[in-house]
């Protein structure tokens, strides 16, 4: 309040001069808008985008898989002074259960940066229809943990959620290629001499045909058996609060752990890449639809201080310090990119609004109120940075050149 | 000087050159002495390039002198920088030019109010009275919401009369003040003048071509060629 108070002579100036000068003003004004409009819409819809892409992908995978470690053979050390040829295969890796899985569960439950934990028991078998054979993977869940990992009842296309007592949940392209609906039954043979004949009490559509076409959920426990791992899990399977430090998120977890840690970031290269590429893309618009804002402020408020030469002198004559000019002009730089960016922030809202409900639909964009003050604060900033050299030059004027100046 | 006549403006031994150090380096005033009183009443005449409009602005601090010194209500200027002239200038002296050269954006009371609001920001009742009362005293009442090119020649020059006494400063410098107005509203405009002078206490120093005008001062000082060739009172 004091500095507007102290301000209020440069304001009141700067005003009148922005009034006097009302078509400059008014056509700068929509540049700013125009300018601000597409860094809005742009930016809100590269985040819709990618908001959409990411839900699509990590809706159906886990943020961060921890597995064991891949066996390898053990040499024992060659004597001292002999050579050690060695033709080695690798080892054959078996399905294997984590090492005191439940111990690093429950200190992973621990850590603030994971949302959730979920142990999951996973393996490969057969199921078995008649005479259709059709391999498959068996995942073990415990549900309420597994559904914080990915929320499974958001597929369900018929029947149930429901695993345990022989109950499972399978794909939607399994169940129509095994030609199976809700209440069928199916053998499962996991080639360990165990097998069983569960209940399919749901079919879930998660939108990828590799899970779809494969996936069968069922109990941690029945999973265990069928598999042979009587108590174990293969994989502890987790989310993390922040998506995009799931990499390092990964790194510290594998430190703590000895696991392997895998992130989506490692096993989704392809789509990080992309989506990289894609911000880079949209942040060169940015700042080039600013800076070709901030010269075009710039060029209006140096027509401005050329035409008020004389006015500046005067003022200047009449008691006004070399700073009271200089702020009046970027006072009047702030105002163009402030009000430029309010009509620009309304015109991207009506945008936005207009591709949310009439266009395609493929996904919604987000208009986020970061964003909004954000790009008000920058056009502000623009503004006066853009204002420095005219202001400066205003400032400068010789009084007794510019009262004579015609 | 009688006492009542106390000092506002002496300049000792004042010199500017210009384009100092280069091969066109010019000298345009030879070392002025000059002093002002209060009620002095004072015409700066002389041929165009003899280094009248130098001198105002010297005197009007819009400018500094090469050497020699400048008092302004007995205060010495030269070692001041650009914000302690600024102040100074702002509540000691008034400007009048010969183009009335108002602000265009804003109405005649807010031209008179400017140099109030350039020192001291957003004016109290009691400035705005003044400024309302300046504008009466100049016959302006009725043109306080007006803006300059809603009004005549004569009557901008007026308004701009009144903002260089809205300061109450202790001298008016008044550039060809009646240079571009008809005989008639001239005279008008040097009676206001006349008229502050008396009433206010407020030493006034014209520059003018007028042959008519300066007979009319209570003082003439000619300059010739960068020297003060002669200062008589009338």
């Amino acid at each position: 309040m004091r500095l507007l108070r102290s301000l209020w002579t440069e304001w009141i100036l700067a005003m009148g001069f922005l009034r006097e000068g009302r078509a400059q003003s008014v056509m700068i004004m929509i540049g700013v808008a125009v300018g601000v409009a597409v860094i809005v819409f742009v930016t809100a819809l590269i985040q819709g985008l990618q908001a959409n892409i990411i839900e699509r992908t990590l809706g159906t995978q886990a943020h961060i898989r921890l597995l064991s470690s891949d066996e390898v053979n053990v040499l024992l050390p060659a004597p001292a002074g002999t050579q050690l040829l060695v033709q080695e295969d690798k080892r054959a890796q078996r399905l294997r259960s984590i090492n005191n899985w439940q111990q690093i569960s429950a200190t992973l439950d621990q850590l603030p940066n994971l949302t959730a934990v979920s142990p999951v028991v996973s393996g490969p078998a057969f199921v078995r229809r008649g005479e259709a054979l059709e391999s498959v993977a068996l995942v073990g869940i415990d549900l309420t943990r597994y559904q914080q990992i990915i929320p499974l009842q958001r597929y369900v296309v018929s029947g149930q959620l429901r695993v345990g007592a022989d109950d499972v949940v399978i794909g939607k392209l399994l169940a129509d290629d095994l030609g199976v609906r809700v209440g069928s039954k199916l053998r499962l043979d996991t080639g360990q001499q165990n097998s069983a004949v569960v209940n399919i009490a749901g079919i879930f559509e998660l939108g990828v045909r590799e899970l779809d076409s494969r996936f069968v959920y069922l109990d941690l426990r029945q999973a265990q058996s069928l598999l042979g791992l009587p108590g174990g899990v293969t994989v502890i399977e987790l989310t993390v609060a922040n998506i995009f430090e799931a990499d390092v998120i990964a790194a510290q977890i594998e430190r703590l752990t000895s696991l392997n840690a895998e992130s989506w970031i490692e096993t989704n290269a392809q789509l990080m890449n992309a989506l990289t590429a894609q911000s880079l893309s949209t942040n060169m618009i940015i700042v080039f639809v600013a800076i070709s804002v901030a010269f075009g402020i710039a060029s209006v408020l140096s027509v401005s201080v050329v035409q008020r030469t004389r006015e500046i002198g005067i003022l200047r004559a009449t008691g006004a310090t070399r700073e009271q000019i200089l702020k009046v002009f970027l006072i009047q730089g702030a105002v163009f990119g402030l009000c430029g960016s309010f009509i620009g922030i309304a015109v991207s809202y009506a945008l936005v609004w207009v591709f949310n409900t009439l266009g395609p639909g493929l996904f919604y964009i987000p208009l986020s109120k970061t964003l909004v003050s954000l790009s008000l604060l920058l056009a502000t900033l623009t503004g006066v940075l853009a204002a420095a050299v005219p202001s400066r030059r205003a400032s400068r004027l010789d009084p007794v050149v510019a009262i004579r100046y015609v | 000087m009688s006492d009542a006549n106390i000092e506002v403006l002496r300049l000792e031994a004042l010199r500017k050159t210009y384009n100092p150090g280069l091969p066109n380096a010019t000298e345009v005033l030879h070392g002025i002495d000059l002093r002002i009183g209060r009620s002095d009443f004072a015409a700066l005449v002389g041929p165009s390039g003899s280094g009248k409009s130098t001198l105002l602005n010297l005197i009007g601090l819009l400018d500094k002198p090469s050497s020699g010194e400048l008092y302004l209500r007995g205060q010495p200027t030269s070692g001041m920088d650009d914000a302690g002239l600024t102040a100074l200038r702002g509540s000691a002296i008034g400007f009048v030019f010969q183009f009335h050269h108002l602000i265009q954006a804003f109405t005649a009371i807010d031209n008179v109010l400017m140099p109030l609001m350039l020192a001291r920001g957003k004016p109290c009742a009691q400035d705005v009275q003044r400024a309302q009362d300046l504008l009466a005293a100049v016959g302006l009442k009725k043109y306080a919401d007006a803006k300059p090119n809603q009004l005549s020649g004569g009557q901008q020059q007026r308004v701009a009369i009144a903002r260089a006494l809205v300061t109450e400063p202790a001298l008016l410098l008044a550039d060809e003040p009646t240079g571009n107005l008809d005989t008639h509203t001239a005279s008008e405009v040097f009676e206001l003048f006349r008229l502050f002078n008396r009433e206010r206490g407020c030493a006034i120093l014209l520059v003018t071509h007028d042959p008519r005008l300066a007979p009319m001062c209570d003082r003439n000082i000619n300059l010739v060629d960068g020297y003060i060739v002669s200062d008589t009172k009338n």
